[in-house]
């Protein structure tokens, strides 16, 4: 899980740039339109608090290739999370729809990594008590493997091969003030 | 947050804070069409009303449905109380049973602050005896704060019973907490002796502090608990201390009238003033439930963080 480090240890090699980052989100709205024929229907959820931020982006690149919008909005999960007895409470994100809701359409739901897929369970689950979408698929900037959960990605921005020691950390210029995708060691942490 | 809620000032400003932001979020799924959320599941919530209560008992039964909580809801008539039980011998049955949180309403000030002694659980305070009820001032600043947004700075008055008030006293301190500035009103005979110690203001005279007011909330006048002569007459405590149209003319625009519930149209507030857009009555109520979970959650949601405070 990607977590706010204001200062970023300068140190550590960044395995994605800022522009790899945008290429990568420009390749997944291309793949995006090819699966769903040309956005036809897409939702894009983000999951808070970075994905909600690359949800918006691939709406933005979406909307520039194709000339009408994709409706984007956010879906917090930590009410439907399983590990939520392991640490105190944790403050809600915000979970906001389109007006358009979502039933019969193809939510895609976006996440900077795909870990253990828990959060990705989770969010299912909350989709399921906000409507009855058609079809639902899957985006993940980074994808580190690991899987505790069958869960797959539909589009990948770089698969990372990492140790289960290792931290992946994402930052993204909307929130932390610049774009980056770190691997850390856990003593780096 | 601690592991009980028995007073508002228990609460740190961020800890009011975040119950109110949580409340927020909450509320979003009070308007869509499947209000459950599978968060506290498993989780055992009792409610231990010892005094007659209809939408406190049910708000909180509500919230802890709403989070997938079991509920066990225990009032003193019909049970062994009436036998005689202790308070004591009620908590260490509920204990037994493996209550994660008792919501606990008695007559006696300070019972759930002894309750919390005896039981694991956390346990939530909804009114005891003339001292303190916290969540009913958390959805009153809730609905303050959606109605008006930040309450930094802003002017509330509190009119009426307030000594036999837990809902004055709570509220003022909240709102001292999150930064408004609090004026009671009320006949002299009706304030505790202790209030020079409270954080806030008082007068006599509600007509001078009504122009200034961002909020004007209205207390009960507790008929139950008058055993002596406060006031010469019903009607005379309604001409000086009711909110009735004129008085309302005095307010500014954007001024809102509360009350915490139980009315007494014609008594401290007029039936047009409690039905008018100014009055957020009703909406009190539905912020109950929201305000409650938001409670429920950041209390039992987490880790259990053992039997200390923090």
């Amino acid at each position: 899980m990607a977590e706010a480090i204001p200062h970023a240890q300068s140190h550590v090699h960044a395995v994605l740039e800022g522009p790899d980052i945008n290429r990568a989100l420009i390749r997944i709205s291309h793949e995006i339109l090819e699966r769903t024929k040309g956005g036809e229907d897409v939702v894009l959820l983000g999951i808070p608090t970075r994905g909600v931020y690359l949800a918006r982006r691939l709406a933005g690149h979406i909307r520039q290739f194709e000339g009408h919008p994709v409706p984007v909005g956010s879906l917090d999960i930590t009410m439907y999370r399983d590990d939520l007895r392991t640490r105190p409470a944790r403050p809600l994100g915000r979970t906001e729809l389109p007006a358009d809701g979502i039933d019969d359409k193809t939510v895609v739901l976006v996440d900077d990594v795909l870990y253990s897929g828990r959060t990705v369970r989770a969010a299912l689950d909350a989709l399921a008590a906000l409507g009855r979408p058609r079809a639902v698929q899957l985006a993940a900037l980074v994808d580190r493997g690991h899987r505790e959960l069958p869960i797959r990605a539909d589009y990948v921005g770089k698969n990372l091969p990492t140790s289960k020691s290792e931290i992946v950390k994402v930052y993204l210029e909307e929130n932390d003030g610049r774009d980056a995708v770190l691997l850390l060691k856990e003593d780096e942490k | 947050m601690k592991r009980h809620l028995i007073s508002a000032a228990d609460l740190s400003r961020d800890d009011a804070l975040l119950i109110l932001d949580t409340a927020d979020e909450l509320a979003r799924i009070s308007d869509r069409s499947i209000k459950k959320l599978p968060t506290l599941r498993g989780r055992t919530v009792v409610n231990l009303f010892f005094e007659d209560s209809t939408r406190t008992r049910i708000s909180f039964e509500a919230a802890a449905k709403r989070l997938s909580a079991d509920v066990i809801n225990f009032s003193a008539k019909g049970s062994s109380v009436s036998k005689g039980e202790s308070l004591k011998d009620t908590a260490l049955t509920l204990e037994a049973m493996g209550a994660d949180a008792v919501v606990i309403r008695h007559g006696a000030s300070g019972a759930p602050y002894r309750l919390a002694g005896w039981v694991r659980g956390s346990v939530v305070n909804a009114g005891d005896g003339t001292h303190e009820h916290p969540t009913q001032a958390l959805l009153d600043a809730f609905t303050m704060r959606r109605r008006l947004g930040s309450l930094e700075g802003r002017r509330v008055t509190v009119v009426g019973d307030v000594l036999h008030s837990r809902v004055a006293r709570s509220n003022v301190l909240l709102l001292a907490t999150l930064g408004a500035e609090v004026t009671l009103v009320a006949p002299p005979t009706l304030l505790p002796v202790s209030v020079d110690s409270w954080p806030c203001e008082v007068s006599y005279d509600l007509d001078a502090v009504l122009p200034k007011s961002d909020v004007v909330m209205m207390l009960r006048v507790q008929r139950e608990r008058m055993n002596a002569a406060f006031f010469p007459t019903e009607r005379e405590y309604s001409r000086r201390y009711g909110l009735d149209r004129d008085r309302v003319a005095k307010l500014h625009d954007e001024a809102i009238v509360m009350h915490p519930g139980p009315m007494n149209r014609g008594m401290e507030i007029a039936a047009e003033v409690a039905d008018s857009a100014r009055s957020t009555i009703v909406e009190q109520v539905a912020n109950g439930v929201t305000t409650r979970m938001a409670v429920l959650y950041l209390l039992l949601g987490g880790a259990d963080l053992g039997g200390e405070d923090k």
